[in-house]
């Protein structure tokens, strides 16, 4: 039986597989970057990220103390008579105290914290409904350090895909050395100012070797990330080959006469993690499976 | 060169330090970020002192997860913030308190390489994200102050044990890494418009 209960329990353990256990996906890409760089002071920086990702999976402590904010991605069966959200909210309060996860949530203007990563329309849950019958929680646990680095862009038409390019670079060029690079870049074009937001940051929820399904897009996708591996910015911003350890990209039709972009740069502790509560009360998490 | 120093640091131990070296830690380290920088200074501005001495210390730019476990705390992950947050405010800091070092990661502005020159400060990169290690540096955690603004934002006290490894990223003679390899990127952006075909 799908209940809050279960939904809080679900949400404590998926945040602290998220937080402590980083996905194949960007692991596997981080080892290429290590075979590919030749010089010494990137292979140090990547050894310290590797050795981290090792020692955090091992101790299960999270890996980067910046857990982020809690932003997730709900889908839920039709007349479900569960309060989900609810059962999230008290999940992200316990996660907070047991994991642990570091209290980042403040009011935005008197800067008060809490203590507790809960607060106005925090954590942030967004719902579909689906068709299937179980729920499915996804969350990211994105540090701020890259959120920061992240640009809105409202291009005219004429601007047309090389303006869209041109914008990309220079979100990677102003980001710099500051977002803990290299990093993993999520593209959201068209739609419109809200939503290409929205979709610069789900797209995020991919992995970073499954490119988009639309094979122009997938190229520009492997365009970008090739090109702007050139820059020379490198792991943590102290040079070398590797800047980007993707590029991924969604859109959705826009206004005839907008093209807006989004770009939410992502550090390379690209923390995400999914859980599925089936109406038997069973519970998987395929993206932490191992 | 690879030197593993004590704090308190001299400005001489500091000086001796360039670029691309490499540093490990043991000593007294306080961490503050946005909230530490903003209130330290306003205190001096008032005649007033924060309550540790920054003075040839150690100023690390984090804001860890800490545990308390009956009345002792444990420090849990501690990796860098990112510096530049603090470009604005740094060099004020560095002037007033008179830190030996800055640990964060990102590199900061002219104006702080200036200060660190000016002051005998090196600036310490350690690997962003790499904070279970980074913890594994510290040996005790000696007590916490201005914890009302938030475990990120207050000082914590710590103990650093071969803490590190740390990289010279600007040394206390106007160097910085960051700025060498800004220079190279922005001698490889044509190459990168060519091939994005924005050129």
């Amino acid at each position: 039986m799908i209940s809050e209960k279960l939904v809080k329990d679900v949400t404590v353990e998926l945040l602290r597989k998220t937080v402590t256990r980083m996905t194949d996906d960007v692991v596997n890409e981080l080892k290429n970057a290590m075979k590919n760089e030749t010089e010494e002071v990137p292979r140090m920086q990547l050894k310290a990220i590797l050795d981290n990702l090792e020692l955090a999976e091992k101790t299960t402590t999270p890996l980067c103390q910046d857990t982020g904010v809690t932003i997730f991605y709900v889908n839920l069966p039709r007349c479900l008579d569960v309060d989900v959200e609810k059962g999230i909210i008290e999940g992200v309060r316990t996660a907070t105290k047991d994991v642990p996860l570091r209290p980042n949530a403040v009011h935005p203007l008197t800067r008060k914290n809490p203590g507790d990563n809960v607060g106005r329309k925090m954590p942030y849950v967004n719902f579909k409904v689906w068709d299937k019958d179980y729920v499915e929680i996804t969350v990211m646990t994105k540090g701020a350090g890259s959120e920061n680095m992240s640009q809105l862009a409202m291009l005219t038409p004429s601007q047309g895909v090389k303006g869209v390019k041109e914008f990309i670079l220079n979100v990677v060029l102003k980001a710099g050395s500051n977002p803990c690079p290299p990093t993993i870049l999520g593209v959201g074009i068209g739609g419109s100012s809200d939503i290409a937001a929205k979709l610069a940051k789900e797209a995020l929820l991919r992995p970073i070797n499954k490119p988009n399904e639309d094979a122009e897009i997938a190229s520009m996708e492997r365009e970008l990330k090739d090109a702007l591996n050139d820059l020379g910015i490198g792991v943590m911003g102290l040079g070398g080959k590797t800047t980007v350890l993707g590029v991924n990209i969604e859109y959705a039709f826009c206004h005839t006469a907008s093209l807006p972009v989004a770009v939410n740069v992502q550090c390379w502790a690209a923390r995400r993690g999914t859980a599925q509560i089936f109406p038997d009360g069973k519970v998987k998490y395929p993206t932490h499976e191992r | 060169m690879q030197v593993r120093l004590k704090t308190p640091i001299s400005e001489e131990q500091i000086r001796k330090l360039n670029i691309g070296d490499i540093v490990y830690l043991d000593g007294i380290i306080y961490t503050g970020r946005d909230e530490v920088h903003i209130h330290a200074l306003e205190k001096a501005e008032h005649g007033e002192k924060p309550p540790v001495d920054f003075n040839r210390s150690v100023l690390y730019h984090c804001g860890p997860i800490m545990k308390k476990v009956g009345e002792e705390w444990f420090m849990v992950a501690a990796g860098p913030t990112t510096s530049s947050r603090m470009n604005s405010l740094e060099p004020k800091f560095i002037e007033k308190f008179r830190p030996a070092a800055i640990i964060g990661k990102g590199g900061m502005s002219q104006p702080t390489i200036d200060a660190m020159a000016k002051f005998g400060t090196a600036y310490l990169a350690i690997t962003g994200g790499a904070a279970v290690l980074a913890a594994k540096g510290v040996k005790k955690v000696h007590g916490v102050h201005w914890f009302e603004f938030g475990m990120p934002e207050a000082i914590w006290v710590l103990e650093a044990d071969n803490f590190g490894p740390l990289t010279v990223g600007i040394d206390a003679h106007g160097k910085s890494m960051f700025m060498n390899v800004d220079a190279v990127v922005k001698g490889n952006v044509e190459k990168v418009r060519k091939k994005l075909k924005i050129a």
